[in-house]
């Protein structure tokens, strides 16, 4: 009897329609691309205060718009899911062993969570929110 | 004893014939089951009863042997450890996802049996020493360390789960990648930079993107995702030292 196995495809675009478990990976990977277009945001304004203050003036006018508003809701959400699952992964990626028994992961993640609050106060005290 | 119930279930099963077979197609089966069997029973009565042509692998039915895998609704599962009470209607019978098949539900692990063998799955002692000295000793602790990564029953259903490994064959996959942090991680071995030429690479751990799917299918609760993701984190740890430190090896 001869050998004849079947290779089965995976189709390359549509394949993470198989099961949620994949949709919720993409949705993941996404929010790169608010991270990476706020960065570039930046950039930009960076530029825009080199450039002088009549230049920074507009950016900041920019800023104001109705799109720029729905953007920064849109990548602060994408932020927030990226992050969320960024600390949550922390557990699985850090283990914490002592003697025989490990750190349970809700510590290791919850730790993450009460640094990004912490760090986070801090930058709103430094920028004089409060 | 109250007598067991029984149910008529149905069964759609991928079949193909490597001798005559182009394609796959779904066969439907039904057969009359008790309540509290699992698919692989149900399996079972089709060949005994139905349809002796029908060929899937099974060994131990009770979650220990890994040989029964088999795409169950969409999902990788050990048919041995998949209820019938959990499924309503028809219930979905595949090979494993990302496998050859060789034939009916049963796949070609061909690729896998070569991978495991590249990552060096035994012990590599740091210093030999003759038997007149005695064991190699271990404390609790350091058994702790890899325990859960050692629970590995190469069932394979983590390969099936992986995205990766499907649109990536070359990729050394889950099982194969944990089993290496399992000898990585004993307090015995020293094979860790010996590992690492096959670790290390692209078609190591850096081709994992951490779907971690791997993880939520695992029967054996090993979590190969969070073994790929400390790996990543020693070979990161192992670049740095080599090209950012002066006189630094990894």
């Amino acid at each position: 009897m001869s050998r004849n196995p079947l290779v089965r495809e995976v189709p390359p675009t549509t394949w993470f329609f198989r099961h949620p478990r994949y949709l919720r990976y993409m949705s993941r990977e996404i929010t790169c691309i608010f991270i990476a277009a706020y960065c570039v945001m930046l950039v930009v304004g960076l530029q825009r205060l080199a450039a002088g203050p009549a230049a920074w003036d507009g950016f900041l006018l920019a800023l104001r718009s109705a799109d720029s508003i729905v953007f920064h809701l849109l990548a602060l959400a994408a932020a927030l899911y990226h992050a969320a699952t960024w600390f949550n992964a922390t557990q699985k990626a850090m283990p914490i062993q002592i003697g025989e028994d490990f750190v349970p992961g809700s510590v290791i993640s919850g730790a993450h969570y009460v640094a990004w609050a912490v760090l986070s106060i801090a930058v709103l005290y430094f920028a004089g929110a409060f | 004893m109250t007598p067991l119930k029984e149910r008529l279930v149905q069964l759609e099963v991928l079949r193909y014939n490597p001798d005559t077979d182009t394609e796959a197609h779904f066969q439907r089966y039904e057969v009359v089951c008790q309540e509290e069997w699992v698919v692989l029973d149900a399996l079972n009565k089709v060949k005994a009863d139905i349809d002796p042509t029908l060929n899937f692998r099974w060994s131990c039915h009770m979650a220990v042997c890994g040989s029964c895998g088999m795409m169950i609704n969409g999902e990788p599962k050990l048919s041995c450890h998949a209820f019938l009470r959990s499924y309503e209607g028809v219930i979905r019978v595949e090979p494993l996802a990302h496998f050859p098949i060789e034939r009916d539900l049963v796949t070609a692990p061909d690729d896998f049996m070569e991978k495991l063998k590249r990552v060096k799955p035994y012990i590599i002692p740091k210093e030999k020493k003759p038997i007149s000295e005695g064991e190699y000793k271990q404390t609790p602790a350091q058994l702790m360390k890899f325990r859960q990564y050692s629970m590995c029953i190469n069932c394979m259903l983590c390969y099936a789960a992986c995205p990766e490994y499907g649109l990536t064959p070359d990729f050394i996959g889950p099982a194969a990648l944990t089993l290496a942090h399992r000898y990585n991680l004993d307090s015995r071995d020293g094979g860790r930079l010996a590992r690492q030429e096959v670790v290390a690479t692209h078609e190591g751990v850096w081709d994992c993107t951490f779907v971690g799917a791997c993880s939520e299918v695992c029967p054996a609760h090993v979590d190969p995702a969070s073994a790929l993701q400390q790996m990543k984190i020693t070979s990161s740890i192992d670049w740095i030292v080599e090209h950012l430190i002066p006189g630094g090896k990894s």
